[in-house]
């Protein structure tokens, strides 16, 4: 997999701390390794939006990777309950259901930003980086002006 | 069943397989099927209801479905492993949830339910339905099978009859 230069959080130089949110084990393996390929880290994992909500308020997490068709409680629900909790979390939908309700919905209730799946990783590393603004970084990839 | 319904499917299964293999793919045997569907090996079932009602079953056989999974997680998945069942339901879900979001903006409005899972060795036949499109997708990991029952429903076949 193609390697991106790092994004780390800019207050501390560390990096960016992720939740991922999916009923498919196989979609967040997936999702880790593209995190990984950014240079962050897993935070935690949910299959539902239920234990999502546990999840954010247990790890605190940068971003939030979050599916929409779900288990128990649907990704919208969730993300909306979320930002209720916590204003500032960064919430990206990631669903393949991509058609424009959803997207307004999703955005409506507190979503930062909606990646279509398939998820080509330029696109979910922009995405990111939008996200994130001021807050997040961009830094040299290892090995670059040596 | 109308093509407006079957081209969105075709579309995104052309764009999730090339994306998620990397390599294009082509559509092979496009045929109708009235018998209850045998499986191939591994399926995902993904029924729909709303104005668009009916099942899509995307299914391959153990050794394709074993293949594709390892060339997407990026390593070797052995056919036993649950990652591969769970690849192809993820597969079944993109491909759909793209068909689907390409139909919603096209007016249509439908429930998505989340994918079941079949193997041959459990489920041989899936049946209840009067006739389906069976489409095959030759793809560098092996032939994937999409069948297709799909019909107008509710308020939408009021207004594609009328």
């Amino acid at each position: 997999m193609e390697q991106f230069s790092p994004i780390k959080r800019s207050k501390d130089g560390q990096a960016v701390r992720y939740l991922i949110v999916d009923d498919s084990v196989f979609a967040r393996k997936n999702l880790a390794r593209i995190i990984e390929s950014f240079g962050g880290e897993i935070a935690g994992e949910a299959g539902d939006g239920m234990t999502a909500i546990t999840e954010y308020e247990r790890a605190k997490p940068d971003i939030v990777l979050m599916d929409i068709t779900m288990p128990q409680m649907e990704g919208i629900e969730s993300a909306e309950k979320i930002v209720q909790q916590n204003p500032d979390a960064r919430i990206v939908m990631v669903s393949s259901v991509g058609y424009q309700e959803n997207i307004v919905a999703a955005l409506q209730r507190g979503a930062r930003h909606f990646v279509q799946k398939p998820v080509k990783p330029e696109v979910l590393y922009e995405v990111i980086k939008y996200v994130l603004g001021e807050d997040g970084v961009v830094a040299a990839a290892a090995g670059a002006g040596a | 069943m109308k093509m407006e319904l079957i081209q969105p499917f075709i579309n995104a299964a052309d764009a999730v397989l090339s994306q998620g293999l990397n390599s294009p793919m082509e559509i092979g045997n496009l045929t109708m099927d009235k018998d209850a569907y045998r499986l191939k090996g591994v399926a995902a079932m993904i029924e729909l209801t709303g104005d668009i009602e009916g099942r899509v079953i995307f299914d391959a056989s153990p050794t394709t479905a074993a293949k594709i999974a390892s060339h997407i997680a990026g390593t070797e998945l052995p056919e036993t492993d649950s990652l591969v069942r769970e690849a192809v339901c993820e597969l079944a879900n993109q491909v759909i949830g793209n068909a689907v979001a390409t139909l919603n903006d096209q007016g249509f409005h439908f429930r998505v339910h989340p994918p079941h899972l079949h193997t041959s060795e459990h489920g041989p036949k899936i049946t209840g339905d009067t006739e389906a499109l069976v489409l095959c997708f030759e793809t560098s990991s092996g032939s994937v099978f999409m069948n297709i029952a799909l019909r107008y429903g509710g308020s939408a076949a009021n207004s594609v009859s009328a």
